[in-house]
This record gives C-alpha cells, structure tokens and sequence, in this order.
C-alpha cells in the first residue's frame, strides 16, 4: 500500500498534467482508497498546492462527491462536474455511489484547506483560516504556515499564524523552540492552548514527563496559569450568561401568573396549560407559514407572537367569564377548578394535535451563536429569548402604570369596594387582568418552544416553577417575581456546575422551603392596608 | 359482569389451546389469536415508542395478510402505559390476565422492562423487549431482541479509540438518570479502565427525564474537552430530552470533529425535527440503519413507507426506520416462526422454540437467536450523522456477534450462566 501510494506520488510529480485538471491520481484515492490512501492522497493534494483542490476537497467534506463508475462527479443538487476535467457531466449517471467523509476525514480536509486559503488574497478569507488552523494544523502545514506568517501584514492573522507555528513547534527537538512555543502559547487564550500546555506537564505511561526539560516545564506552568487566570473570565461569564438565560425563562413562565395569582389572587392551576397553548399556538402558525409562505418562513416567529398572546387570552377569558368569576374568594374551590380546568385542556390538545411532542423549528436567524470570548458562544436563540422576556416585562410594566385599564387593575387589586364604589365596573376588569395574564402565558410559550419540547404535557414542567418565582417573589406585585425569576436562575445554574443538575433541582427547592419559613410574605412584601383586605 | 367476562375469555383461551393442539386449517380465518402490544404513546417517552407500536401493526397486518400464524387471525391488543412506570406492570397484568394475549411485544426503558418483569414471571407470559439495554438480566419469560452491551456500547468505544474514530483518550457518559445509563456507565467505566484509561479522564453527569436546558452541562463537557487529550461523549440520554440536547449542542458549536458524540439511543426517529447540519459527524451505534443498503432493507423500507402513507401516520411524508423498528419486526417474525415450530401458543412450548430460529434481517445479515441466551446474535455498526438527518455507516462488524448479557467487566458475572436459571413457575 505504501509503495502503491509512492508511485502515485511520483506519477503525480512526474506527469506533466493538462493545464484544467486535477491530480487524477489523488483525486481516485480519496475516492475510493482507504483511510490511510486517502490522508496521504489529500497531502498530496495540499503539496501541490494547486487552488482547484479548494472547491473539490469542501464538496468532499459536504458529502457531495459522488462516484459513477470509475468517475469521480461532484454532484450539486442536479447539475453534476467531473472532478478531474471539471467538465459537467449530463445527463447524470443513474448508478451513482456517495463517498463517505468520517470525521478524521473532514478535520483533515479543513486543516488542508485552510492551509490552502493562507495565500488567499481576502483578508476575511484568510482570517477564517488562519482561526481553523489555530484549532490544529497538520505538521505537514508548517512550512506553509511559516511562508504565509513571513508574508502577512494583518497582525490579528499574523498573531494566530504564530499561535499555529507555536503549537507545532511543541514538539521541535530543539530547546529554545520549545521555549519560546511555550511562551508564545502563554500570551493567546484560547481553550486550545491550555489543553497543549496541560499536555506538556502530563507524565507518560512510564511516570516519566512528556517534557523532557525541565526549565520547558516550568515556564510551561508559568504560561498554563496565565492562560488559565483568563480563560476562567470567560466560565464565570458563561455561567453568568447560563443563569440569566435560565432566570429569563423563569421570570418570563411566572409573569403571567404574577397577574392572574399576584394581583388577583387567583390561584391558578391551569397557568401551565395556557403556556402549552401559546406554544402550540407558535406550532400552528409555523405549519401555516410551511404551507402558504415558505419565502418568508424565517419570520414566522414574529407572527407567532401575537398569534400565542391572543389564542392563550382568549382561552383565558373563556375560562374567567365561565369558571373563576363565579368563585372569587374561595380559593380552594378555585384551585381545584382550575386543575380540572388545565386536565381538559391536556386532554382537548392531545385529541386535537396527537399526544406526541410535535416539532417547533428555530428560525435560522436563532440557531447558532456569537464567539463572545474564546471559551465562551452565546447562543443566538438564548440571547433572543432573554431580549423578549425584558421587552414583555416593560410593556406588562407600562400597561399597568401607564394606562387606564392597568389604573383600574391597581385599583380594584388595593380596594375592590372602593372602586366598585366610584365606578370601576370591577367584574369587567377582572375579566381583562386575567385575560392578559393567560396572554402573557402564551407569549411564555411561544419563547419556550424555541428551545425545548412542545408536547401535551408542557406546562406541567413549568407550573411549579412559576408559583416558586411568584411566592419567593412576594406576592402582590411585579418586581419580585423579575428579582425572583432571575435570582432562582443564577442559584440554580451556579449549583448545577457545582453539584450536578439532579442535585441542584433538589438543593433550590430545599433553600426555598427555608426561605419561605423565614418570610412568609416572600422578598417584596406589600405595606398598608392591602395586605390586610 | 367481571366473572362472565372472565368465563368468556376463558373459553376462548381454552379453545385456542385445544385448536393449537391439532392443526387445523380447515375453518382458519375464524379463529384469532391476541397479541398485546405495550409501548408508550405519550409523555417523555412517547417520540421514540410510538413508532414500534406502528411497526408493530404492520407486521401483524402483514402476516394475517398472508393467513395469519398457524391459520390463526393476529388481533393486536394495543395499551398505552404513558411513560408511566407503575402503569407498565398494571397493563402487563392487564393483557396476560384480561385480554389472555399469547405474547406482549413491548417496553423501551430499562425501568419499564424492569416494572413488567415481575409480572410477566408470575403469570408466565412471554414479553419480546426490542431495544438496546444494559444486560445484567436473564429472564426465562423475555427474549432480547434489541442489543447487549458487548453488541453496541463497548464496540462504539472501542471505535471512539482507534485512530480511524478520532483517538479519544477522555470521556463524559452523559445519560438519563435511571437504571440503563447508570449500569451501561458502570460497566463503560470498568471497560475503560482495563483499557487505561484514568478516573480523572472521566466525566459522569445525569439529568432527569424530561431535562430540557443543558446550557451548563454543555459548557462543562467544552472545559473538560479543553484540559488536554482527545474527548469523546457517550450519550445515553433518552427520550425526547436529546432534541434540547442536540440544539445546544449545535448551537454552542460543539463540532464532532472536535467532540464527537456517541449516542446509543438516538436513531433517525429521535432527529427528526432537529436541524442536523450543525451536528454532521456525531455518531450513533446500532445494529440496524435506515442508510443501510441490501433487498431485505430497501423492501423493509418501501413497507413502511406505504403503511406510513396508508395509515396517515404522522410524519408519513418523511417515513424513517431505525434499529427498534427493526428489532420489533425482527421479534414478531421470530415468534410466528416458533409458534409454527412448537405448534402451540404455549408459552413455554414457544419458549422452547424459540432457540435457534434464524430471520433475514433488514441489516442484511441472517440474525439468529441464540440458542440458549435468550439474545440475538446482531451486526453492530457505527454511524456518523449526515446533513439529511441520516447515518452513514462508518465502521462494522464482519457478522453477527453473540450477546453477552453478563458483562465481563462488571465483577461477579463470571459465575453467572449464560442461560435463564429455570426458577420460573410452571
């Protein structure tokens, strides 16, 4: 097999090649050798450094190289090339065969092509390498890299091309070079770095050091320390990040509630349910867009919202004018209402929309992430849901301080006869508070079904949740239940890299029962005369 | 009410046993036999189990298609236990004792096979188990059918090590808290250690059923990753917790080249729903995969396909099959195969049948059922994830491999025989 390889090698230096075309020889390896023909077909390939591998070897890692025969095609949805002649080929053959890149096979094609972009004259193109590179090159790459570090003006690049010699450089035979890899992978930080440098310091199976040198060894735990004093910024961000994403979706799952149990007193059961009704909502809207617009497919969410607001408020509504008004003050018969109220409403979805979880799918504008710091992405989907749970609160906030119906709330919430008395049609308002409540659940949902499941049994997850947020918050108004929502989500999150998600889960409930005996009346308690009435 | 019912069912399982007794096939399409199917079809569990139950009917509509086993009509009893473990052991009790079913194809967790067992051994029903789990049990009364750890976990890790899997030399076993990621773990762990590889290099983490935000167990597996050495993550997390599971970790942009993910209980079903490009590469081990390419695989395909479309089953427009909707379809054929061998519906006439039946599989391999263990002998194959949502196969065994339901690696087991101790009551 070695020789075969060598004599491709030679026949591929050898030959003078058509001007158009590619390494035939290479190009059969990686088609159909082995995984050992193929990395060595693919160092080839890089060695000749010919730009037209580029396009040929990214089909490759994409899956979209197909055989037909003894040809090798590069097939693009219907039109299909030669990877050889770059000829197109039509029709296409009928008996065609995928080759299967693995995932040794795809980390290989993207050290070599970012070796092949490093003489790219865009500088984006360049950088894209370069940072792929920094992930680890191939000691293969060196010369290039070093060529391409020589010549680069950028100093962004430049810094990650030397991070890249660095890194290969670790294991040169020569001290000084190590030394000074060492000290250069000191300055970076990236997660890349420390796990090289960790490396170094490790003993082998014989108990010796990886490191032979001793001097090596402890600048390299000089530089592993630096290196690791500001990689731990970013975990301490991260998990910041991680609370306060979780702590949105509390505050966001409780807001509802803190109207509908908070201001009016109703304790109900069935909030979880009309969360599930805003998600299944979203669902609706998505499958509508999927039919009627797939153009505009990414913005179904942005119509969802409204969709989820008014489908849980009617719901709500429904469930106030029919069940709760007749049970104002009789908090028992309420909450057994209300949970019988939330089984209809399982059982009426699971009839309608089948008992499995049906698929809500992220827009493509929320997958993915932003690279904050090297160790630490923000996911897209993550920051949107944090953004909306704040733009829900404000417009909550501003209705209930702003406007006529929210000065009513108030009033009916602090003295229900005194406004019934200057004229506040108090059965009306009732009506509306816990309409919007049921709304803002459904607006819950529709953030929620971006980044968990949307099946029948939703709002069960989330009902405790949403009671803890708005009892620890204090109830009676709203700034407890934001402090409460996102105070619940940091504890849990810090415990949870702590202590285990299980463990956690436990560990919260437990401080809260504490809390709770402490101060009944939870963080935020109202003064006056209210709490008496 | 209840005792004419019972006098009526009595009856009829009394004349299935004499009509067993001497073949007939003179009035064939008269007489029916029950067959209880058990699988959840809501709650946690209900993405992956709701399909075998689907599977399940078109085999049977298959067969009583074809006259049915023995000249019997099959008539499937389907129950819905709602990933509610207690409710598993009360509608096991339910078929064998009410419904009087000939055998019950059913369960996905290990808990739920777990809650059944008990039942199933006093009554002595006969339970088909059709999917992968941590062995470590040996019943008279079940046939495994899905695969033993030596037939998944421990090859995928021993691919994971090679050079061609990325070389990893540190773990997370990331699971589910319950009974098979925590023996599946254990026995990873000491598998692992006899191949060197330290305590420190391994992480374990567990997140209830159900867990939906894996923000930070995702950010501990990148520290982990990043303290030096390949990693790779063995995943056995269940149910549909894998979708929040997957979108994180696409969305953190964990990439397989740099972490690969082995899961051992996500199939085609499981993605469905997820948007797979950013998750290209991780792996999943089975004995069965849509992508595989024989007659017996495209037929199986082209089967469900329109049963799919026939039924108006949801997600008919994209039909998928995975390994346990083999492993059903595997296990239905297996037992018509021995009720026609032992001539009976008995159950341990059929028991005693069932060693040694052999089945064309959809892998493209003939699997057999062993002898005396009770297990299949199964392909194992290893696949990475593809942008479609589909597995393509990356590495393979050269032929069925016997199960070995008592691990080696679990201190103990070497005493432990390789066939069901012959306690069960008669």
């Amino acid at each position: 097999m070695r020789l075969r390889f060598a004599l491709a090698v030679l026949l591929a230096l050898a030959a003078v090649r058509p001007a158009l075309a590619l390494d035939a020889a290479a190009v059969e390896k990686l088609a159909f050798g082995d995984a050992e023909e193929r990395s060595a077909a693919l160092r080839v390939l890089v060695a000749e450094g010919d730009p037209r591998a580029a396009p040929f070897l990214a089909a490759l890692a994409e899956g979209e190289v197909q055989t037909a025969g003894k040809r090798v095609l590069v097939v693009k949805g219907d039109a299909a090339t030669d990877a050889v002649t770059g000829e197109a080929v039509s029709p296409l053959p009928a008996e065609r065969e995928d080759v299967i890149a693995n995932n040794r096979l795809r980390r290989e094609i993207g050290a070599a092509l970012a070796s092949l972009k490093l003489v790219s004259p865009d500088p984006r193109v360049r950088l894209a390498a370069a940072k792929e590179l920094a992930q680890g090159a191939d000691p293969a790459a060196l010369p290039l890299i070093e060529k391409a570090a020589a010549k680069e003006s950028d100093p962004g690049i430049r810094s990650l091309l030397e991070f890249s010699l660095a890194a290969l450089e670790l294991a040169s035979p020569d001290r000084e070079k190590r030394l000074h890899a060492v000290r250069t992978l000191g300055a970076a930080n990236s997660a890349a770095a420390r796990a090289m440098l960790a490396g170094l310091l490790e003993r082998g199976s014989g108990g010796e050091f990886r490191e032979p040198d001793g001097d090596v060894r402890a600048e390299a735990s000089r530089s592993l320390r630096s290196v690791e004093s500001r990689l731990a910024w970013g975990e301490r961000l991260g998990v910041l990040f991680t609370g306060a994403s979780l702590g949105s979706i509390l505050m966001l799952a409780a807001l509802g509630l803190a109207i509908t149990y908070g201001l009016m007193g109703v304790i109900n059961m069935a909030h979880g349910e009309l969360i599930m009704i805003g998600a299944y909502a979203t669902y609706v809207v998505q499958n509508l867009f999927r039919a009627y617009a797939p153009a505009a497919f990414d913005w179904y969410l942005l119509a969802a919202i409204p969709v989820a607001f008014a489908a849980a408020a009617l719901v709500g509504l429904l469930l106030e004018r029919t069940v709760i008004r007749w049970l104002y003050g009789r908090p028992l018969e309420t909450l057994l209402a209300t949970w019988g109220a939330s089984l209809i409403l399982i059982q009426a979805v699971r009839s309608l929309f089948g008992a499995q979880n049906v698929q809500v799918e992220n827009p493509a504008w929320m997958s993915g992430g932003i690279q904050a710091l090297p160790n630490l992405v923000l996911p897209w989907n993550r920051i949107v849901i944090i953004v909306f749970a704040f733009a829900v609160l404000g417009m909550i906030a501003l209705l209930l301080n702003r406007t006529r119906l929210g000065l009513f709330v108030r009033a009916v919430t602090q003295n229900r006869p005194m406004a019934s008395c200057v004229g506040v049609p108090t059965g009306r308002i009732d009506a509306w508070a816990f309409a919007l409540g049921a709304g803002i659940a459904g607006l819950a949902g529709a953030a929620l079904s971006q980044i968990g499941n949307v099946g029948p049994d939703l709002g069960q997850g989330y009902i405790v949740d949403s009671f803890m947020v708005v009892v620890v918050g204090g109830v009676g108004q709203l700034a407890g239940t934001v402090y409460a929502g996102l105070g619940l989500g940091l504890v849990n999150k810090l415990l949870e890299g702590w202590s285990g998600a299980v463990l956690a889960k436990i560990t919260v409930l437990v401080l809260i029962i504490v809390f709770i005996q402490k101060r009944p009346q939870g963080l935020f308690a109202l003064k006056g005369r209210a709490v008496e009435a | 009410m209840k005792r004419r019912s019972f006098v009526k069912s009595l009856a009829v399982a009394a004349s299935i046993a004499v009509a067993g007794l001497g073949s007939s096939s003179l009035h064939a399409q008269q007489k029916t036999v029950k067959v209880g199917i058990l699988h959840s079809l809501s709650g946690t569990m209900a993405i992956s189990e709701t399909v075998l139950k689907d599977v399940a009917l078109m085999a049977i509509d298959e067969i009583n298609a074809k006259g049915g086993v023995m000249g019997y009509k099959i008539e499937p009893v389907v129950v819905d236990p709602a990933s509610n473990w207690p409710l598993f052991a009360e509608k096991a009790r339910q078929l064998l004792t009410q419904d009087k079913v000939a055998v019950v194809f059913g369960c996905w967790t290990s808990v739920s096979r777990k809650s059944v067992l008990p039942v199933f051994e006093e009554l002595n029903g006969l339970l088909f188990y059709p999917v992968q789990y941590e062995g470590e049990e040996l019943s008279k009364n079940v046939f495994y059918t899905g695969a033993a750890p030596n037939q998944q976990a421990i090859p995928a890790v021993e691919y994971l090590m090679s050079k061609e899997g990325g070389g990893a030399t540190r773990f997370v076993l990331l699971g589910t808290d319950y009974v098979y990621p925590r023996t599946t773990n254990k026995i990873l762990r000491a598998f692992l250690k006899s191949k060197g590889v330290s305590d420190a290099d391994i992480m374990e983490e567990y997140t209830p059923f159900g867990h939906s935000d894996y923000q930070t167990i995702i950010a501990k597996i990148k520290k982990f990753s990043s303290e030096g050495k390949k990693t790779a993550v063995i995943s056995t997390i269940n149910g549909d917790s894998n979708v929040p599971f997957y979108k994180e970790l696409g969305n953190q942009g964990l990439k397989a080249t740099d972490v690969p993910v082995v899961a051992f209980s996500v199939g085609e079903e499981e993605l469905r729903g997820v948007d797979t490009k950013p998750l290209v590469g991780h792996l999943a081990a089975w004995n069965y995969f849509m992508s595989l390419k024989n007659p017996e695989n495209d037929a199986f395909k082209k089967k469900w396909a329109d049963y799919a479309k026939a039924k108006k089953l949801p997600g008919a427009d994209k039909p998928l099959t995975n390994d346990p909707m083999e492993a059903t379809y595997i296990g239905i054929y297996m037992w018509k195969a021995a009720v026609e061998k032992a001539k009976s519906f008995d159950t341990d006439k059929v028991i005693a049948a069932m060693g040694g039946q052999t089945f064309k599989a959809p892998s493209g391999f003939t699997v057999k059922m062993d002898e005396k263990n009770h297990h299949l002998w199964k392909p194992v194959f290893v696949g990475e994830v593809q942008p479609n949502g589909q597995f393509n196969v990356v590495w393979k065994t050269a032929g069925p491999i016997k199960a070995q339901p008592w691990s080696p690696f679990i201190p103990g087991n070497e005493k432990k025989k390789d066939e069901p101790e012959l306690t069960g009551k008669k």
